[in-house]
This record gives C-alpha cells, sequence and structure tokens, in this order.
C-alpha cells in the first residue's frame, strides 16, 4: 500500500510527459483496404519516414477490402476519415474528388516521376487535375505449382493449345484439381477469368480503346471469345465449383490441391507464407505461336489526401515522400507483387515476384477492361462483368448472351 | 373508482410528474435512434443529388426505383425472394416451433429445461459465426456433408446447394430457420404454460385426449401469440434477413442475385459496393419503401387480425 501512492503518482506524471511528447508530433492516418499489409506498413515503411520526419506521426489504419468503400464513404461524408487516403483507380476515386473529398495535387513535386498512364488512373478526363499520387499495379497471371509440374512432366504453357493440354493432363491423372477458380464470390470469376485472359483475344489496350471509341463492341467476336474460353474452363475446376468462395481457391493452391490457379500477383506474400511448395507463375497463353501474349497490368493503388484534412502539411510531405525512389523500393520489395508505378529504377527481389515483372517485358500490357469510364452505367459494368462471367460458367447464360448484356449496359448510358 | 368520485383526483400537473419521468427515457431513446432517422431517410428519399447539391424531386426517386428496368428489376427480384422467405418461414419454422414447444409442455416429459437450452442455444451466436459454420459444413471441398452424405449411401444427391442459383435461396432460408427457431418457440413454449390447468383437467374429465386436448383447447388459447409470431415474423423477415446473407453469400447476394433481399438491395444502393457508388439518395428511397412495405403489413395485421383475435383471461 505503501508504494501505492508514489507509484500512481509516478504514473500520472509519465502519462502527462506523453502526452507532451504526443502533442508536439502531428499524428496523420492512412486509409487502406490492405489490411493483410499492416505489419508491412508499421514495421518497414512507415519507420522510414518517421526516421526522416521526427516531427510526423504517421498511422495505417485499414478496413476490410470489401467493406472499404462503404466505410471509407461513410467516415468522410461524417467528418471522421483518415488525412491520407487509398485511392481505387478510375471512377471510384474520380467520384471522391468530384465529391470534394480529395485533393488536386497536380502540382505535387516528385509527380513527374510517373508516367501519363500511370496518373491516368487517378485524374479526371481530361488531365486537369490529378488526385492520387499512383502506387502500385498488379499483374494478372497464372501460378502454378512448380513440384505438381515436375511430378507430372508438364511444361509451362505459352500458347492457347499448350493451355489446354496442360490441364487435360493434369485432368487425366487425376491427382490434382487442374484449375482452381470458384463463382461463389462472382469477382474471381470476373477478375481472374474473363477479364485476365480476355485482352489475349481482343488484343489488350487495341481493343479497350476501341471500346471506348465505339470502334468494337462486346457482341464482336474478340471479346465474345473471352466469355466462351470461360465456357471451356469449366470441366477442369474442381467439384462443387458454384459454391466455392475465394478463400477456399486460395487454400485449395496453397494445399497443394489444385495445380494452376488463375490469379495475380498480389497473391505473392501470403502464398509464399502459406505454401510449402515452390510456386511459379505463367502470363496468360497467347493464341497461337504467331500472336504475342496480352497482359493485365492493372494500376491498382493510389495514394491521396483528404480535402478536409487538419493537417495538410504533414499529408502532404507524406505524399511527396511516396514519390521517391525510397518508397517505391520498400513497397515493391516489402510487399512483392504489388510494383511500384514510378519510373525509378528499383530491383525487385523476390523470385516469384521477378517472374511477374518480366511478363512486362515478354508481353503487351493492358488494364482491366471495364474500369475506364466504362463503368459509369447502371449496374457498374465492373461489378456486371462478375455477375456475367459468373452466369457464363455456372451456364445460366450463353458467351452470346452475357455479351450481349454487357454491350446493352454500355449502349444504355454511353455514346462515344 | 375515481371516476365515480372525481372529487379526490389530484390537481393534474404537479403531483404526476413521475409519468413524464417514467416515459422519458424510452421516448428520448426512440425519438433520437428511431423516429428521427426514419423521417430523416423519408425526407431523403425526396431529394436527389445534382453537382453535389442536394435538389428536392419530389416522388422522382420512387418513380425511378419502380419504373427504371435497372431499379425495378433489382426492387422486384428482392421482394420477391423476401416473400418467398417469409412464406418458408411461415411455412416450416412456425410449425416446428409450435410442435416442439408442445412437445416441451409436456409435463411428464424428462429433461425439458435441457431440450430447451439446446433448441434455444443457435439463436445467441452471432450470424457471422453461423454464417461460416454452414458454408463450411455445406462446403463441397472441405464440408462434412459431402461424406456424411456418402457413408449414408446418397453421397450422389450432393450438391453444392449455396452455389447454385435454384436451391441458393432455400439453403439460406433453412439455416437461417436453424439458427431463429428459438425465438418462436420460446413464445409459445411461455402462452402454452400460460394455460390454466382447470381448463385441460375439465377438457380430460370430458374424455379428450391429449392430442385434441392441444388442437381443441391449448390451441386456440394461444391464437394471440400465434399472431403475434406471424407479424414478428414478417417484420423480421424483412430487416433481420439481410444479417444471415450478408454473411453467407456477400452483398451481391449471389448466385446471380438469387438470394438478394431488400436489405442487401438497400445496402448495395445506399453504401455502392465495389465498382457501384453509392446513391444515399436511391439507397433513402429503397429504405422508405421497406418502411412503407412493413408499415402495410404492420397496419393490415393491428386493424385486420388482432382486433379480431378473442382473447381468454385464465
Amino acid at each position: 500500500m505503501r508504494g501505492f501512492v508514489p507509484r500512481t503518482v509516478a504514473l500520472a506524471v509519465g502519462l502527462c510527459l506523453s502526452g507532451i511528447a504526443l502533442a508536439d508530433k502531428t499524428v496523420i492516418t492512412i486509409e487502406s483496404w490492405r489490411a493483410e499489409d499492416q505489419a508491412i506498413w508499421d514495421d518497414l515503411i512507415l519507420p522510414a519516414f518517421e526516421a526522416e520526419h521526427p516531427d510526423i506521426d504517421v498511422q495505417f489504419k485499414p478496413t476490410t477490402a470489401t467493406e472499404y468503400n462503404a466505410a471509407l464513404n461513410a467516415r468522410l461524408a461524417g467528418g471522421t476519415a483518415g488525412d491520407i487516403i487509398t485511392c481505387r483507380p478510375f471512377d471510384n476515386a474520380l467520384a471522391m474528388y468530384d465529391a470534394g473529398n480529395l485533393s488536386d495535387i497536380k502540382d505535387l513535386p516528385g509527380l513527374e516521376n510517373f508516367s501519363d498512364v500511370a496518373k491516368g488512373a487517378w485524374s479526371t478526363d481530361n488531365g486537369d487535375a490529378t488526385f492520387c499520387v499512383p502506387m502500385a499495379s498488379v499483374i494478372h497471371g497464372f501460378m502454378y505449382n512448380k513440384d505438381a509440374f515436375a511430378e507430372l512432366g508438364l511444361e509451362v504453357p505459352a500458347t492457347e493449345a499448350e493451355f489446354y493440354a496442360v490441364l487435360d493432363a493434369i485432368e487425366e491423372d487425376g491427382s490434382y484439381i487442374p484449375m482452381a477458380m470458384g463463382t461463389k464470390d462472382q469477382w474471381e470469376a470476373a477478375t481472374m477469368g474473363y477479364t485476365n485472359i480476355g485482352p489475349t483475344y481482343w488484343g489488350g489496350e487495341e481493343g479497350r480503346l476501341a471500346l471506348l471509341s465505339g470502334d468494337a463492341k462486346f457482341t464482336d467476336d474478340a471479346f465474345v471469345e473471352g466469355f466462351r474460353q470461360m465456357e471451356k474452363w469449366v470441366p477442369y475446376l474442381g467439384n462443387g465449383y458454384q459454391a466455392q468462395s475465394y478463400t477456399d481457391s486460395q487454400n485449395l493452391f496453397t494445399l497443394g490441391r489444385a495445380a494452376i490457379y488463375p490469379t495475380g500477383s498480389w497473391e505473392i506474400t501470403g502464398f509464399q507464407e502459406n505454401a510449402d511448395f515452390e510456386i511459379g507463375a505463367f502470363a496468360p497463353p497467347a493464341k497461337d505461336a504467331d500472336s504475342s501474349c496480352y497482359i493485365s497490368d492493372h494500376t491498382d493503388i493510389g495514394i491521396g489526401m483528404n480535402a478536409a484534412t487538419k493537417n495538410k502539411d504533414a499529408a502532404r510531405t507524406f505524399l511527396e515522400w511516396t514519390t521517391t525512389a525510397e518508397f517505391a523500393g520498400l513497397l515493391t520489395n516489402a510487399a512483392p507483387g504489388f510494383f511500384s508505378l514510378a519510373n525509378h529504377d528499383i530491383t525487385v527481389e523476390n523470385d516469384l515476384a521477378k517472374e511477374f515483372i518480366a511478363m512486362r517485358g515478354e508481353c503487351e500490357a493492358t488494364i482491366r477492361v471495364a474500369h475506364q469510364i466504362l463503368s459509369r452505367g447502371e449496374p457498374a459494368l465492373g461489378n456486371h462483368l462478375w455477375t456475367l462471367t459468373a452466369n457464363v460458367i455456372n451456364g445460366s447464360m450463353t458467351a452470346e448472351e452475357a455479351a450481349a448484356d454487357a454491350q446493352a449496359n454500355v449502349d444504355s448510358w454511353y455514346t462515344p | 373508482m375515481s371516476q365515480s368520485a372525481p372529487s379526490t383526483r389530484a390537481p393534474r400537473a404537479g403531483r404526476r410528474w413521475y409519468i413524464l419521468v417514467f416515459l422519458a427515457p424510452a421516448t428520448l431513446i426512440y425519438t433520437v435512434f428511431a423516429i428521427y432517422p426514419i423521417f430523416e431517410s423519408l425526407r431523403l428519399s425526396l431529394y436527389s443529388a445534382e453537382e453535389n447539391q442536394a435538389v428536392f424531386v419530389g416522388l422522382a426517386n420512387y418513380a425511378k426505383l419502380l419504373g427504371e428496368p435497372y431499379w425495378a428489376d433489382q426492387f422486384w427480384n428482392a421482394f420477391n425472394n423476401n416473400v418467398v422467405l417469409f412464406l418458408l418461414h411461415m411455412l416450416i419454422q412456425n410449425p416446428i416451433a409450435l410442435a416442439l414447444a408442445a412437445l416441451l409442455s409436456i409435463p411428464t416429459l424428462k429433461g425439458a429445461a435441457t431440450y430447451r437450452t439446446i433448441f434455444f442455444l443457435p439463436t445467441l451466436l452471432s450470424v457471422v459465426v453461423v454464417g461460416f459454420i454452414w458454408q463450411l459444413i455445406l462446403s463441397p471441398l472441405w464440408g462434412v456433408t459431402p461424406d456424411a452424405m456418402k457413408a449414408l449411401g446418397i453421397g450422389d444427391l450432393f450438391r453444392p446447394w449455396l452455389g447454385l442459383e435454384s436451391s441458393a435461396l432455400v439453403t439460406v432460408t433453412l439455416i437461417s430457420i436453424w439458427q431463429y427457431v428459438g425465438i418462436p418457440l420460446m413464445l409459445f413454449y411461455a402462452a402454452l404454460l400460460n394455460v390454466p390447468e382447470e381448463t385441460i383437467e375439465a377438457a380430460r374429465i370430458d374424455g379428450l385426449n391429449g392430442w385434441w386436448i392441444f388442437w381443441k383447447v391449448k390451441l386456440p388459447l394461444i391464437l394471440p401469440t400465434l399472431g403475434l409470431v406471424a407479424i414478428l415474423t414478417y417484420i423480421g423477415n424483412f430487416t433481420a434477413s439481410f444479417d444471415i446473407i450478408y454473411s453467407l453469400q456477400g452483398g451481391m447476394a449471389g448466385p446471380n442475385f438469387s438470394t438478394d433481399v431488400m436489405g442487401t438491395f438497400l445496402f448495395r444502393s445506399f453504401f455502392g459496393f465495389q465498382a457501384q457508388l453509392g446513391d444515399e439518395y436511391m439507397g433513402a428511397t429503397v429504405a422508405s419503401a421497406l418502411f412503407f412495405i412493413i408499415l402495410v403489413g404492420v397496419g393490415c395485421y393491428l386493424f385486420g387480425v388482432q382486433r379480431r383475435l378473442q382473447r381468454y383471461d385464465s
């Protein structure tokens, strides 16, 4: 008992002092949907920034990915959102800018380190304003179980014909599910399926821009073919794929039960932690030996500033830092699979990430087809493709019907 | 008594202040958290956003909700699913609850307390937990169901029910019934215990057996509870169904919106979902439509059914 009073006093004084110490620092918080990356930001990225800027305390406060948009919009409306906001590409962030929630940062020093394509994902249609610093892109492709391929004596497929030959061989052997993908969560089907292999058939950027200019339609053979490929995938998916969720697919692959997993580079960290076999990656197979391959190198993450922030200077300082080579290097190697969009020369260390980034040299790059402009209808085409692709795989729509539906969605509001 | 002797009544305002005190907490809480938000969302549904400004548009949002194919299709799909959900609950959940309550209220039943607890337990679980557990149980990959069915020799009948358009809604409903059967069960049980012993004894002396006592004596006496359960099911089906569907099937209420109900539809329209941006005005319109649907249902019950129900005093 005797020691109690002095100890309490000491504690109280200590608390006051630490309060004073905190008061000297500007605290800014980051909104993000990458809850998986908490440790990376806390242990690697933010300490590096704080070492240079001891007067700023940055806190990474993510929300679950599926709830991010809804929760963030509610917080922005209520005035309780963080100072720094991680931006989804295109219309989602554009709507936030239009609503006055994101600051224009076109004059931010360091923004010249990014290509126009990268900045395009976070600029107004006419390019007058840029509201997020491009942060990272993800590359789509396929991951495969190297041990399984070695065991079955399979080679990485480079063309469509080889791809189906490999799938047939795995199917015939029977010890692995050829491909891990389900339709329960719907977005897998569209993101890992249609937008992953589709560019091969519509010729990447060429096809995407033709859609925007009105020269091409979803009902064109080049776009229907993507859906037809989805129909062809069905026999290779596991039993009960209709009720297989995204996490089910991830587990099927990392537990070594499925040989091929249509996916993107964002899975690298998690998969390398969980899988006890070696994982390799290959790009979406080309149509035939004479055609080139296409990848979706999707501008996925940007970072911007809450227009209502009370710590404008600190937030700007942080954003400026995200344009530097230091940040790009930290991010690329701490979160392998998220490739910095900056023009800095960065060495990728992770082997699997290297395989993905090598695809940039071998294949033509494009972005997800429905993200720029085309998702402004009701329902947003980006979401609608989820439903359509899942329907095609589940057999409740034919490829032609799905394509016609997608085109009807665009026609209902868009004039090129 | 006081009516016959008005002179003894206390002067009103001064001495009856405690009535206000007792009413205050409930009134305040309901006003702030229920009544005010309802009026606010009704008001919001009459506005629309134009260049970031709220503009009064009258009933245009309602016309859009029921007129434009994109909104109307979703609305009627969600509404129909809600109706199916309600009917299934009425046809499956409530009869099961009644039957279990009738069995539990048999005085000679041993271990009634244990059964009661077991039946009620799922209700206490978080919906998220229930959703997760059932997803695992029914999973074609790791679930116990495919193996269990194989052991029983009916393995061929297994389907990924939650993922099929034809069966997803029924499966979700059955899961919801499994979870919530405890609530009507408890209400019926309490009502059955309230049936006076003398009445039952009289019926027995008149020569009725247990089966007929239930149908001719107990059931008529608990009719008000039956009505109450029906209306609670009706309201819960429109409001609470969101939880289980969101946790089992996600915000897109797949496959192909076959499990979409008013709640998930409201969620998507108000908050947006992934690439779909939220629209608070259309969201408020959906919420208001939902409010009116419930209002009409409850109104019909209050004026059409409840007034005709005879209450027998024991």
